[in-house]
């Protein structure tokens, strides 16, 4: 490996990658196959009598975020490779967001509706 | 990016040496790099919107529960769409790198396609909704739904325009570094878009109608 083409690759910018024609289109049909695979899967168990009726709800989710992942590598080129720690590092505090603003929503309202009153009551006691 | 301590063996190791003193990163690196942060940031708004629905996704008000309204058909066309439109952009970003128009146009057609044939199955969701009574003013879990659902529909919408401008400036400026850069920004938000939508199908449609 050259000095210049060191010089080339120290970062690389989302969504970019150094390969040739050949090899990115087959890692567009991978992310494709396996983008299809996981989103039949997802519409194939929300729909099912064959598995426990409680885990669907787990299933689905796990296939998402599974599927979010190959979006991620395989579209967008988020890698863990050293040329793309800006990227990733991005991405984590951007997770860390999401999940504290999703999680602590469903947390707290879910709190409150447990040591809330029912409507019907409240709505009595209006009266 | 910034001086760190140089050792005491300097002369040893001139590669590591040489890298500290690069400079500034390319325009085309600090340009993603830039626009991956607002492409971050609009998924945080976006889980707020998540967030919002995912409360008051029982809060039907007597109305009626997702099971009841959502077509998974409709929804599995829709993915779809949206999924090979991600390929060909991917297509079209290739083209792009290699600097060949034809593929690059006919590969955004083709995006432009399936983004439009997403946004009128979209559409007619939506009109069939309200003409059923079950529109955004009916339930706490509907107005979550409209503005979760529509957000994104709008987003495509934006994105389809931008995907006709870099048709355009292709065609009459070439690919030049600053449009490469503009193509970049959009390849990351289209696909960003459906990153976004496998959430919405997973949350909204498949837990809507199991639950």
């Amino acid at each position: 490996m050259s000095d210049a083409h060191l010089h080339d690759q120290t970062e690389v910018a989302p969504g970019d990658e150094n390969t040739s024609i050949r090899l990115r289109v087959i890692g567009y049909l991978v992310g494709l196959g396996l983008a299809i695979l996981l989103t039949a899967v997802s519409f194939f168990v929300a729909g099912t009598d064959l598995v426990w009726q409680p885990s669907i709800p787990v299933a689905i989710i796990v296939l998402a975020i599974a599927q979010m992942g190959v979006h991620l590598v395989f579209f967008l080129h988020i890698t863990t490779g050293a040329d793309n720690t800006n990227n990733v590092l991005a991405l984590a505090f951007g997770l860390l967001i999401v999940i504290l603003v999703i999680g602590g929503s469903l947390w707290i309202m879910a709190n409150l509706n447990h040591n809330m009153m029912p409507m019907d009551q409240i709505m009595q006691m209006q009266r | 990016m910034s001086a760190v301590t140089l050792g005491h063996d300097e002369a040893a190791t001139p590669h590591a040496l040489e890298k500290e003193h690069l400079g500034p990163a390319p325009k085309r690196i600090v340009t993603g790099y830039g626009f991956w942060i607002f492409i971050l940031s609009d998924m945080v708004m976006f889980s707020c919107f998540f967030a919002a629905f995912a409360v008051l996704s029982g809060q039907t008000a007597g109305g009626p529960h997702g099971a009841e309204l959502f077509n998974l058909k409709n929804v599995a066309i829709e993915t779809g769409c949206l999924l090979l439109s991600s390929f060909v952009c991917g297509m079209a970003s290739i083209a792009a790198e290699e600097r060949n128009a034809f593929w690059f146009q006919i590969s955004m057609a083709v995006t432009c396609a399936l983004g439009l044939a997403f946004l009128f199955i979209e559409f007619r969701e939506f009109a069939d909704l309200v003409a059923r009574g079950a529109g955004p003013s009916r339930s706490a879990f509907l107005s979550a739904f409209f503005t979760l659902v529509g957000c994104h529909g709008l987003h495509v919408s934006a994105g389809i325009l931008w995907l006709l401008t870099m048709m355009a400036q292709v065609f009459a400026k070439g690919f030049r570094a600053d449009i490469q850069r503009r193509f970049l920004c959009f390849a990351l938000f289209w696909h960003a878009l459906d990153i976004i939508w496998v959430a919405v199908f997973s949350v909204v449609y498949l837990l809507g109608s199991a639950a």
